[in-house]
C-alpha cells in the first residue's frame, strides 16, 4: 500500500486537493449563508487588491480633473449657454409636473397609501470588477465604515443597478441585475403587469413569470414594483426591446437596461428609505370625488368658474413674481399616473460629487416641495386644483 | 570516466526525454508571490476600465508558465489551486470553482512540461489554447454540476477567447522567462 502512494504520490495529492476542494464547495452551496472561513479569504483577497485600485483611481481622477477643469475648456462657453437655456424650460416643465405630483398625494393620502422615501444616499465610485465574464459584479470604494449594508440598492440617475452583496470595512461588493443569480420585483408602466427582472448567461436582462395571454408591446417602460423589499417603487428599470413566446406558459420578455453597467463609474447606494403617507399642505381638504373626476376623461374640461375664484386668480395674476408662462395641467387618463413620483424623484438626482472628487454622503433625497407655486392655490379653486387655468390665460 | 559523468547528471534535475535535455527552473520567493497577485489585480481592475480586456485569463496564463517551468507537478498544481481559490475570493462566487479549474490546468500543464519542450513561442501558443479549452471545460462542469448554476456555453466565444490569451501568452511569457533562475 505504501509503495503505491510513493508510485503514484503525485497523482495522490492531485485527488485529495481536488477532493478538499468540491467538499468545500459543497459545504458552501449547502450552506446559505457564508461561513467564516469562506468569508476570511474573501477579506484577504479584497484587503490585498482593493487599496491598489483605490490610490489608481484617485490619481486618474485627480489628473481627468486637471486636464478637464483647467486646460481642455474648449466648447464650454458654448455649453454654458446650451445649459442655461435647457435649465430655462426644465423650470417651466417643473412647475407643471409639480402640479401633477402634488394632485397624486392628494388622492394617495385620501387613500390612505403610504410611499417609499428615499431619505437616505450614499455616492460610491467603482473602483474594479469581479474579473470574471460569467459573474457580473463590480467593487466600490464605500463599506461598513460608511453605513452600507448588505442587500441595498444601488442605482444611478438612469435606473437601477444591482444591490450589496458583500460589504466590507471600505470596499462593498455589489451584483448587477444582469447576473444570473439577481432578482428584482418590476412592473410594465402602461399594462402595469409584474414580474421579476432576470440576468441572462449572455449578460442581458429578461422579464420572467408574465403569463402567455398578456399583451406586452416592445417599448413600454419597465419601472421596479417595489415587491422585492429591496428597491422602491417607481425607479426606470428599461424599456421592452422583445417579446416572444417562452416556455411554460410564461412570456420570454427581454428588456433593455436604462442604465449601461460595463460604463459606470459612480453609483449612490440607497442606504434609507422610509414608508409614510405623503404630507399635504392643503388647508381646504378636496372631496375624492373631485380630485377622481379630474383623471377622468369624461369629465368635461373647465368647471364652472366661481366668481371669488376668479377674482383670486386675478389677484394671483398681478404679483410680480408669478411665473408668465405657466400652462396648465394637461388631462391624463388614470392609468397613466405615475407610480411614485418621490422615489422616482429621488433616483433622479445625480450625485453631488463631481467625476475624479471623492464623493461624499449625499444628503436625504427629500420628496418634492409641497408648496404649491401661485399660481394654482387649492384653496382658491377647490374644485379644480390641478385644472385650475392660471390667470394669464383667462381673458380678464 | 563515463561512470563519473552519468553520477554528475543524476544529481541535479535534469530530465530525459526523447534523448534531449529539459531544464526545470526556478523563481524567487518576491516573484512567486508578486506575479500571481498582479495578474490576479489586473484581472479585476481593467474589465472596468477597458471592457474588451475580461477575455484574457491572466491568473491562468500565469499558472501555466509557472507550472510548465518548473515541471513539478506537486507545485504546479498547488500553484493552480492557490491562485484559482483567490480568484474565486475576488470573484465573489463559491470559493473552489476556478480553484477546481485551475488545480487541473497546473497539474496538466507540468506534466506535459515534464515530457515536452514547451519553450519555443509555437509550442506555448498550442499549450495556452490547449489548456484554456480544458479550463473552461471543467470549470462549467463544475459551475454546472456542483453548483447548479445555469451558464450557457459557446464554442464561438471559448475558441475566440482561447486565441486571444494564447496569442498573448507568447510575449507574456517572454516577459517573465527574464524571472527565470536555473537551478
Amino acid at each position: 500500500m505504501e509503495n503505491l502512494l510513493s508510485r503514484y504520490r503525485n497523482v495522490s495529492i492531485l485527488v485529495a486537493v481536488l477532493f478538499a476542494q468540491v467538499l468545500g464547495l459543497a459545504v458552501q452551496v449547502r450552506r446559505s449563508t457564508e461561513n467564516e472561513s469562506s468569508r476570511l479569504i474573501r477579506v484577504w483577497a479584497v484587503g490585498a487588491v482593493s487599496p491598489l485600485e483605490k490610490v489608481i483611481i484617485w490619481v486618474k481622477g485627480g489628473t481627468s480633473g486637471v486636464w478637464h477643469n483647467y486646460v481642455y475648456l474648449r466648447g464650454v462657453r458654448q455649453e454654458n449657454r446650451e445649459l442655461r437655456d435647457q435649465i430655462e424650460r426644465l423650470r417651466l416643465e417643473q412647475v407643471r409636473m409639480r402640479e401633477d405630483a402634488e394632485q397624486a398625494r392628494r388622492l394617495q393620502a385620501l387613500l390612505g397609501f403610504k410611499e417609499q422615501f428615499i431619505s437616505r444616499t450614499v455616492a460610491a465610485q467603482v473602483i474594479g470588477s469581479s474579473g470574471s465574464d460569467q459573474v457580473r459584479s463590480f467593487y466600490i470604494d464605500r463599506g461598513t465604515d460608511d453605513g452600507i449594508k448588505g442587500d441595498m440598492p444601488v442605482i444611478t440617475a438612469d435606473g437601477i443597478v444591482g444591490k450589496v452583496l458583500r460589504v466590507f470595512g471600505g470596499t462593498s461588493q455589489i451584483l448587477l441585475v444582469n447576473d444570473q443569480s439577481s432578482g428584482a420585483g418590476v412592473i410594465l408602466e402602461k399594462s402595469r403587469l409584474q414580474g421579476v427582472l432576470r440576468g441572462t448567461a449572455d449578460g442581458g436582462v429578461i422579464l420572467d413569470k408574465v403569463m402567455s395571454d398578456e399583451q406586452v408591446q416592445p417599448g413600454e417602460r419597465v419601472l421596479t414594483s417595489g415587491g422585492d423589499r429591496i428597491f422602491p417603487k417607481g425607479l426606470n428599470v428599461g424599456t421592452v426591446t422583445d417579446v416572444a413566446k417562452g416556455k411554460d406558459s410564461f412570456l420570454k420578455v427581454r428588456v433593455k437596461l436604462a442604465v449601461n453597467l460595463s460604463k459606470l463609474e459612480e453609483v449612490l447606494v440607497i442606504t434609507q428609505q422610509e414608508e409614510r403617507v405623503p404630507e399635504v399642505t392643503e388647508t381646504q381638504p378636496a372631496r375624492a370625488a373631485d380630485i377622481l373626476a379630474q383623471r377622468l376623461p369624461s369629465v368635461p374640461d373647465k368647471p364652472v368658474v366661481d366668481p371669488k375664484t376668479q377674482a383670486a386668480a386675478a389677484d394671483v395674476a398681478a404679483k410680480p413674481n408669478a411665473s408668465p408662462a405657466v400652462q396648465p395641467a394637461p388631462r391624463k387618463a388614470p392609468d397613466q399616473t405615475p407610480a411614485a413620483t418621490a422615489p422616482a424623484e429621488g433616483a433622479q438626482r445625480k450625485p453631488v460629487s463631481s467625476p475624479g472628487t471623492n464623493p461624499s454622503i449625499v444628503p436625504a433625497v427629500a420628496p418634492p416641495p409641497t408648496q404649491k407655486p401661485d399660481t394654482a392655490k387649492p384653496d382658491q379653486a377647490p374644485e379644480a386644483p390641478a385644472d385650475a387655468a392660471p390667470a394669464e390665460d383667462k381673458p380678464h | 570516466m563515463p561512470h563519473q559523468r552519468r553520477t554528475n547528471l543524476t544529481s541535479v534535475p535534469i530530465i530525459y526525454t526523447s534523448q534531449e535535455q529539459i531544464e526545470v527552473y526556478r523563481f524567487s520567493v518576491p516573484v512567486t508571490i508578486l506575479v500571481p497577485l498582479v495578474a490576479l489585480f489586473f484581472q479585476v481592475f481593467f474589465p472596468r476600465q477597458l471592457p474588451f480586456f475580461s477575455i484574457f485569463e491572466l491568473p491562468l496564463l500565469i499558472v501555466i508558465f509557472f507550472a510548465v517551468a518548473r515541471r513539478s507537478q506537486i507545485a504546479g498544481l498547488l500553484t493552480g489551486g492557490i491562485v484559482g481559490l483567490l480568484q474565486d475570493a475576488l470573484a465573489g462566487q463559491h470559493i473552489g470553482m476556478f480553484g477546481i479549474a485551475k488545480t487541473v490546468v497546473g497539474y496538466g500543464a507540468s506534466s506535459l512540461g515534464v515530457k515536452l519542450d514547451v519553450e519555443n513561442a509555437a509550442a506555448r501558443f498550442l499549450v495556452t489554447l490547449f489548456f484554456y479549452v480544458v479550463h473552461e471545460i471543467v470549470y462549467f462542469s463544475v459551475a454546472r454540476g456542483l453548483v447548479g448554476l445555469t451558464l450557457k456555453w459557446s464554442w464561438q466565444h471559448e475558441l475566440g477567447s482561447a486565441f486571444a490569451n494564447a496569442i498573448l501568452a507568447v510575449p507574456l511569457f517572454m516577459l517573465l522567462d527574464r524571472f527565470k533562475q536555473r537551478t
